[in-house]
């Protein structure tokens, strides 16, 4: 039988890594900024928060001596720091450069990436420690506690209540971005940017200023992704390449939400499900059909993506300058 | 003070063109720097000086003839990709499905070797790989072109969602014909009838796979610079409504590119599954397609000027392996090394493009 109970919660946590890259990209993208380093970020992300609390547990020495709001703030800081650094090199070559968005973000993906595995590979090595692997436990355990009455409430709890703070603050973000994007001034400034920079300079809006901000803060969301993933999912131990695609997927997620925040909290664990729909889906011995369930969440974006083109509706379009760099005495 | 009058320090202007020789200095001058900088993070990192950094990379990519044929045959798969993405880029059509597209040819080159191996003779094997592996990269890259020529849906996107699919496709197949069941890896194919290999030349195992690219390298230079097709696609990137005003028919010329670009793809594909690893698996692109991508924009769409850049790229990877391997650090050290280098490559541009020019000191204005 198909076990919905098990089944939701899992796609839930496969799902908000998803949504964090999303949400970061959709602000992104809607700036006018195509980054394709997202999966790039989301592993730095990912791997300097597990800097920063494979230090800080060193430091303290025990589990016990750790100072609880230490143990989450250090590694948040780390991975905040370390996505904004990236997105700051990103706005750097392509807004105050005027590099090519395309090769700019694969370079911060093969960047990113050989970052995280290198020291995911090597921190150990890099600090002289004696510790066989990186596990951190009681830095995932103060991370993934979710609400203490969660198990007492059957199904409803395991679907709705069991996870750590970040999967909340995740679904959050995308609710209070989705707000700004569409019901505040910034928003309504922002999307000019994204649609017609020079429009929106022309109305006195600061084009390059919305871009960084804008790219800045959605790297750093992105980048929450990544440090859910290792914290919560992967239980506090850090494996090499172990994050996969999950970055392109967040950015086929975007285009999969026509550039909807909100509607990207659905989305993305619809997403996480079928990531992990081989897994429930009964196929007996025949192991090479769950390789090609595997291939859902691509096919979907690729049929989404061409329904949105063939339609033309207004309202479902990215923004028209994505991916374009802006030149005021461009014509 | 007058307000009015000031003008921003630095006042940012579009260059006429520069000549080669200066742009070519500047992007060289900004390789030099990212060498340094290269040097820098390596010596942090494992103490080495920074000298020795470069003999232990030289030693990593040249030491001996065995490690130079690896490295010239990295080089030659690198920019055999390369050329392939280039007649895309060239009409401004971001084909970053290179992955998917040789996954695509190396597939049907395996699935010729495993299914009719004992069907047909060894010469009649060998054309069929070579001609199914070709049309499966050109089909695997004509799906997005037609959609884009057609209703203009985002090929970015949708080169990229079929580099997934064409490896969960490969995954799929791998399961199929694992060797022995339950491996999950099909391993040597036609170990010891060698049905499907293609020959090889001079006791060098990576020497043909050399020589095509040599070939693919210049018949991409004239086909891109000599040739109508490669004119038409010129226009079609620099502007596509001149290209519909003179009479060119745009979704024909974007299909047939892409055709091409597969095809070529498909071609490496066939190079690494056939010509060298005898396997097929889903990393066997190793991320050829993404670095392809960067390599072709580098050199600015020139075939000629890919050659060093793969060089340099495939001499970087060879390089800091070694130096990983001798201070026992992880591999993907080359990853941040080739990162840096790109970013530098890519901001130096900027300084081609544009000139600064910093506001005149208000003596001299007054006068």
């Amino acid at each position: 039988m198909f076990d919905i109970v098990s089944f939701i919660p899992r796609a839930v946590v496969q799902g908000i890594p998803l949504l964090f890259g999303s949400t970061g990209e959709t602000l992104t993208e809607k700036s006018g900024n195509l980054n394709l380093g997202i999966p790039g970020i989301m592993y730095v992300g990912g791997i300097c928060g597990v800097i920063g609390a494979f230090l800080y547990e060193q430091s303290a020495g025990s589990a016990d001596a750790m100072n609880g709001f230490l143990t989450i703030a250090i590694p948040m800081l780390a991975s905040l720091l370390g996505s904004l650094l990236m997105g700051l090199l990103y706005c750097f070559l392509t807004v105050t450069l005027r590099a090519n968005q395309n090769v700019t973000g694969l370079a911060m993906t093969t960047f990113g990436v050989g970052f995280g595995n290198f020291f995911g590979g090597s921190l150990i090595k890099l600090t002289g420690s004696e510790v066989p692997s990186i596990a951190l436990s009681a830095t995932s355990s103060a991370f993934s506690r979710s609400l203490p009455f969660a198990d007492n409430l059957g199904w409803f709890g395991a679907i709705f209540l069991d996870y750590g703070f970040l999967a909340y603050l995740a679904i959050i973000i995308a609710f209070v971005l989705s707000f700004i994007i569409n019901k505040t001034r910034v928003g309504l400034n922002l999307r000019a940017v994204g649609e017609n920079p020079n429009t929106a300079d022309a109305a006195g809006i600061n084009v390059n200023r919305y871009k960084y901000i804008a790219t800045c803060v959605g790297s750093m969301i992105a980048g929450l992704g990544g440090l859910y993933y290792v914290m919560d999912y992967a239980c506090g131990v850090w494996s090499n390449d172990a994050f996969g695609d999950r970055g392109w997927l967040a950015i086929a997620l975007v285009i999969f939400t026509v550039w909807r925040p909100n509607i990207g909290v659905l989305a993305s664990i619809l997403f996480g499900g079928m990531y992990i729909l081989y897994l429930f889906i009964p196929t007996g011995t025949n192991l090479c059909v769950k390789e090609l369930y595997k291939m859902i969440p691509y096919l979907v974006t690729i049929i989404v993506l061409v329904a949105v083109s063939i339609r033309q509706k207004k309202e479902n379009q990215g923004p028209a300058a994505l991916g374009l760099a802006y030149f005021r005495e461009d014509r | 003070m007058n307000k009015q009058n000031q003008s921003p320090l630095v006042h940012i202007v579009k260059r006429g063109a520069l000549p080669w020789y200066t742009a070519w200095g500047i992007r060289g001058g900004a390789i030099l720097l990212a060498l340094i900088v290269c040097a820098i993070v390596t010596t942090v990192v494992t103490g080495d000086n920074p000298l020795q950094v470069y003999a232990t990379m030289f030693e990593g990519a040249f030491g001996t003839a065995r490690k130079s044929w690896t490295t010239m045959q990295s080089t030659a798969m690198l920019l055999g990709v390369s050329l392939a993405v280039t007649p895309a880029f060239r009409m401004r059509f971001w084909n970053i499905g290179g992955e998917g597209q040789v996954l695509a040819g190396g597939l049907a080159a395996a699935a010729c070797m495993i299914c009719l191996a004992d069907a047909v003779p060894n010469w009649l094997l060998i054309i069929l790989c070579v001609v199914t592996s070709i049309a499966a990269g050109a089909l695997w890259a004509a799906i997005p072109a037609f959609f884009k020529a057609k209703w203009n849906t985002n090929e970015t996107l949708f080169t990229l969602m079929m580099n997934y699919v064409a490896i969960q496709l490969v995954a799929f197949f791998v399961i199929v014909w694992e060797v022995p069941k339950g491996a999950g890896k099909i391993g040597i194919i036609n170990q010891s009838t060698e049905l499907g290999w293609l020959p090889v030349i001079g006791n060098q195992k990576y020497l043909l796979n050399i020589l095509v690219i040599a070939v693919l390298t210049v018949g991409m230079y004239i086909y891109l610079n000599y040739s109508k097709h490669g004119y038409e696609i010129a226009v079609v990137g620099e502007s596509e409504k001149t290209a519909r005003y003179v009479g060119i028919k745009v979704e024909r010329v974007i299909v047939r590119t892409m055709l091409l670009s597969g095809a070529i793809c498909g071609l490496v594909g066939l190079l690494l599954v056939s010509g060298t690893d005898h396997t097929v698996t889903t990393t066997i692109s190793a991320g050829r397609g993404f670095t392809a991508v960067m390599i072709s924009w580098l050199a600015k769409f020139n075939p000629l000027i890919m050659v060093f850049v793969s060089l340099l790229i495939a001499f970087l990877e060879k390089g800091a392996g070694e130096i990983s391997t001798q201070f026992g650090l992880n591999q993907s050290f080359s990853d941040i090394l080739t990162g840096i280098i790109l970013f530098f490559i890519i901001g130096c541009e900027f300084f081609i493009t544009y000139k600064l020019s910093f506001r005149k000191s208000e003596k001299k204005e007054a006068k």
